[in-house]
């Protein structure tokens, strides 16, 4: 139902039959590369070579995908992107915990524990945001040597974790400014310590903000490709590398449907993490403070 | 023994002192009220007993021991918030039985004294609700239940009933000061409603800047202020200021106003209330503080005993009030405002002989604003 009271001239009708022209088609335009990517995925290769790039698949078939899975030739070795999409999972799913967790903590504590500096501290976190990878990645590769995890998944996991932690301690710290200091006084004075409000007060209340950090940090670090490339050994590579090692693999007919089912393959994860969860992505970012 | 003792405390942040030297003490089952406008130091005072903040130098004694450098846990007391502060993501019952849970109280007992406390608010129905779902006043009653479920030795009210509307906060006050009297707990309440510290209080102390400007009962607080300061802050409405000068009248005192274009009006100071130092500043500007009250129609009965002194002035608004009659008139230079029964029968325009009753008059010093006589 119209919950806006609108002019309803002939000329305004015009006016907004035109906007959602446009609107239409800039979605259409947008949709697009996606479309063609799953319908290229799905026509056999002579279909390809012959047909156009926007024409349906005439005989869909499912044959590039399992090739993609397990048998495609990523660089010297052919057994697909399955493997390297389960190490993907192996990277991302602990760096995103661990640095969703860090940045609560870093939140909580610059907001409900004030301390001499704990504003030039946020502000140096923040500065984390801005830090472009290409600049650390030598001073990483001597850490992760140091450290004994250079070439490893820990390592790997341990560089998403520091460059997550800036903007997840960003999320939390904008959040828990909302949540009133009261509330944190009221359980001191009921006897509770740091970690006793942390976990009874306040992250009952911080689900929303939570959705949004893991959110951001499974995208980032399933995207991620420059620090996969450069701190990982052959059998610890994330999907995103492989993909790229798939694609720059040619022998003979280069094989666009299996090309495409990789990518589908490699970015189907986010996809679906951003359509289950977007609505509270949304909600998340925009919610001011907790009623009650 | 003193249940509370506040000795000579200070408070800084940076170069800006907002406690100076703040000392009170109080027994235990005493009601005291922090009152003073907003900035004056009440709510630090208050955070600084509760212990959230720490003290810059003095110490706080309760019931006898030093606890200026115990945690808030560690002091055996209980707040109430103006935000009431309830624990959005538990319900009424689970709020209440916190402070008890994190005591290490066993859970029978922890039952036993939500039980308690939902019955004596009248809660029990809301138990298992979440602060979300309660009414304002609601909130109000779980708040004070859970200060109430620990039973501390004193309970801290940061203007509780500031976001409650008008009716429920006359309603909660008068609740407030029942519990008071039936549990005979120790209570220091911030408020910056002088009708609340009226009503509520055993002990008032008005504040200002950082200091304690006057410590005492409400009846001595509103009948003999200190100075201007007090005197204009507690009633409403508020008290009237008058420029006078204090001349000499055979041997005793009166009050010359200056009144431009009319004929002058001159108010006798009464014999008994006559003060040593009022000598010196005979000739000087005076100001004159009368509370509304202290106007009568010319046909009722004083309270006090001394004859009122008779003056008329012309009406210029009428605000009943219904229970009784605001008059605004011009007095001197000034605009007084006075209190007269429902029943009298006035116009704006009109003149009106009124008695001034001199008896409780006060006389503060028109430069220090410190009170004469």
């Amino acid at each position: 139902m119209a919950n806006v009271i609108r002019r309803q001239t002939p000329a305004a009708r015009l006016g907004r039959g035109l906007l959602y022209g446009v609107l239409i088609l800039a979605a259409l335009f947008y949709i697009l590369p996606l479309v063609v990517m799953l319908m290229t995925s799905v026509k056999p290769l002579s279909e390809i070579s012959a047909g156009s790039l926007l024409s349906f698949p005439q005989n869909p078939t499912f044959a590039p995908w399992t090739k993609a899975w397990g048998e495609a030739c990523t660089g010297m070795r052919c057994d697909g992107v399955g493997g390297y999409f389960w190490n993907s999972f192996a990277i991302v799913i602990p760096a995103v915990l661990i640095s969703t967790t860090i940045g609560a903590l870093n939140g909580y504590a610059l907001t409900k524990w004030r301390f001499k500096g704990s504003e030039l501290v946020f502000a140096l976190m923040l500065f984390g945001c801005f830090i472009p990878f290409q600049v650390v990645l030598l001073p990483m590769a001597q850490t992760l040597g140091w450290l004994g995890i250079s070439s490893s998944r820990a390592g790997l996991i341990l560089v998403h974790v520091v460059f997550g932690i800036a903007f997840t301690t960003l999320f939390f710290r904008n959040f828990y400014v909302g949540i009133p200091n009261e509330l944190v006084s009221a359980a001191k004075l009921d006897g509770a310590g740091f970690f006793r409000i942390f976990w009874r007060i306040l992250l009952p209340v911080s689900a929303p903000i939570i959705v949004v950090s893991v959110i951001w940090q499974f995208t980032q670090i399933w995207n991620d490709f420059l620090f996969g490339v450069a701190f990982s050994a052959h059998n610890t590579q994330p999907v995103t590398v492989a993909l790229n090692n798939l694609v720059n693999t040619s022998t003979g007919v280069r094989e666009y449907n299996v090309d495409m089912a990789a990518a589908m393959i490699a970015a189907l994860p986010t996809l679906v993490v951003y359509v289950l969860a977007g609505k509270y992505f949304v909600r998340g970012l925009t919610a001011g403070s907790v009623k009650g | 023994m003193a249940a509370l003792e506040i000795h000579n405390v200070r408070k800084e942040f940076g170069s800006e002192r907002v406690l100076k030297d703040v000392s009170i003490s109080i027994d235990s089952g005493e009601f005291l009220i922090l009152v003073g406008p907003s900035g004056c130091g009440k709510s630090t005072l208050m955070n600084a007993i509760a212990g959230l903040e720490p003290v810059t130098s003095g110490n706080i004694y309760i019931d006898g021991e030093d606890v200026t450098w115990r945690t808030p846990a560690d002091r055996d007391i209980a707040m109430v918030f103006q935000s009431y502060a309830l624990y959005p993501s538990m319900t009424v019952r689970q709020n209440i039985s916190f402070g008890l849970e994190m005591r290490k109280v066993p859970k029978a007992e922890r039952e036993a004294a939500v039980e308690r406390v939902a019955d004596l608010l009248q809660i029990t129905h809301l138990l298992e609700r979440k602060p979300a779902q309660l009414s304002g006043g609601q909130r109000q009653r779980v708040a004070m239940g859970r200060a109430l479920a620990r039973e501390p030795k004193v309970y801290l009210f940061d203007e509780p009933l500031s976001n409650l509307d008008a009716k429920l906060r006359v309603d909660m006050r008068t609740e407030i000061k029942k519990l008071h009297q039936r549990l005979g707990t120790t209570i220091v309440y911030v408020t910056h409603d002088q009708v609340e510290a009226m009503t509520l209080a055993d002990c008032i102390a008005v504040m200002r800047d950082g200091h304690i400007l006057q410590l005492g009962s409400p009846d001595e607080v509103y009948n003999n202020p200190v100075d201007m300061f007090v005197a204009g802050f507690m009633g409403s409405p508020s008290m009237n200021f008058i420029r006078a000068s204090l001349e000499n009248n055979n041997g005793g005192y009166q009050l010359r106003i200056a009144t431009p274009g009319e004929d002058e009006l001159v108010l006798p100071w009464p014999e008994e209330r006559i003060a040593a130092d009022m000598a010196e500043r005979l000739n000087q500007p005076v100001i004159l503080g009368l509370r509304p009250e202290h106007f009568s129609e010319e046909d009722e009965r004083l309270t006090s005993q001394a004859e009122g002194t008779l003056l008329s002035a012309s009406v210029a608004v009428v605000e009943p009030t219904g229970a009784d009659i605001l008059l605004r008139l011009p007095l001197g230079e000034q605009e007084v405002t006075a209190r007269v029964g429902p029943k009298c029968a006035v116009a704006a325009g009109e003149r009106l002989a009124l008695r001034v009753d001199m008896g409780r008059a006060i006389l503060f010093d028109a430069e220090t604003e410190q009170r004469i006589a």
